[in-house]
């Protein structure tokens, strides 16, 4: 249960460079009315970064080639459509991490 | 301020606490598994139990909390790991910059406990709710972002005191709840668009992947989120009919 006084500064020095990147905007928009341009623009955030967060996991690394993650590219099939069918946030991650746990075990 | 919550309160019957909580439930297994896994890496990576705590109270970000174990058991310098971390959080810009003005109304300090606290789950339940009813409220977001960090912190701590004799998690796929979880709420946020504009979208994540795919071969992939996520925003405004 230690941790010494450069650990700590450490630490805080990462808290500080993550905290801003998260505050900022809501001071921001607080003092100034964002132009029309940059709300449009900011619509079309969610959808694009949690498809490139979902893209990001489907990829990985081989050597020189960038390529699928076979296992969970196979588990996004079922997840993808039971995400679909059910709009249901906890029943698609049960699926998930079942259809994972069951390629991990059986195949 | 009290009595501006209290009027936005009877016409929206859903601003509490306690509705925040219950919307944060389905997010509670990716974060309680992905803390007990951080918990377990951070102890195997020689940090202590008050070290594992502080990075999950204060920095409270997962996968940077893994690049920082990793980094400083590979002996990294602190001015890499500083700026690693600032890199791999850069997309809470983004995130935030999308909730925050569906926020204004409340007053600075509370803002910036918003902000305090955003996460990648909290942001994506959060959007999902902006989609669908166009409103955000301040209670239901505390409810929110208080059951998260708790959680984190909680499933952290716990995750190190169990260290070494924890059962190989990754056997129970509970590594990929975070994935179902950012696949389940892209469908919701599609859910909420409308029919016309849906094409333009399925477009637009087509443009996602290959520049994602393309720029994963010169920069790391967290950078490559970050990066595509603006091309194609901006693809998006400028396509947008």
């Amino acid at each position: 249960m230690t941790t010494t006084l450069s650990m700590f500064l450490l630490i805080l020095g990462c808290a500080f460079v993550t905290w801003v990147p998260r505050v900022t905007p809501f001071i921001l928009v607080r003092n100034i009315q964002l132009p029309n341009i940059v709300l449009r623009w900011l619509q079309f955030i969610p959808v694009c970064i949690l498809s490139a967060l979902v893209f990001q996991a489907l990829l990985r690394e081989e050597g020189k080639f960038v390529t699928f993650d076979i296992e969970s590219t196979i588990a996004f099939i079922p997840t993808l459509l039971v995400a679909i069918w059910t709009k249901s946030l906890s029943i698609t991650v049960v699926v998930g991490v079942l259809t994972v746990a069951v390629l991990r075990n059986f195949f | 301020m009290a009595t501006e919550v209290k009027e936005v309160n009877q016409s929206f019957s859903d601003d509490s606490f306690l509705q925040g909580a219950k919307d944060c439930v389905p997010t509670l297994l990716g974060y309680i598994s992905i803390g007990l896994a951080f918990g377990v890496v951070g102890v195997t990576s020689k940090l202590s139990i008050l070290e594992i705590f502080l990075l999950s109270a204060l920095v409270y970000a997962g996968s940077a909390q893994f690049i920082f174990a990793g980094l400083y058991l590979a002996g990294a310098p602190m001015y890499i790991m500083v700026i690693t971390t600032f890199i791999v959080n850069l997309r809470f810009f983004l995130m935030s910059l999308t909730v925050a003005p569906h926020l204004t109304r409340y007053s600075a300090l509370r803002n910036v406990g918003f902000g305090s606290l955003l996460t990648d789950e909290t942001f994506g339940v959060a959007i999902t709710k902006i989609g669908r009813e166009q409103y955000l409220g301040g209670r239901w977001m505390d409810g929110l972002n208080l059951t998260a960090y708790f959680t984190w912190i909680a499933a952290c701590v716990v995750g190190g005191l169990v260290g070494n004799w924890i059962p190989n998690a990754e056997a129970f796929g509970l590594d990929y709840a975070l994935v179902a979880m950012f696949i389940a709420l892209l469908v919701l946020n599609l859910a909420n668009v409308n029919k016309r504009k849906l094409m333009h979208y399925l477009k637009l994540i087509g443009c996602v992947f290959g520049s994602l795919y393309i720029l994963s071969y010169f920069m790391p992939s967290h950078l490559a989120v970050l990066l595509s996520t603006i091309i194609v925003a901006t693809i998006g405004v400028l396509t947008e009919k």
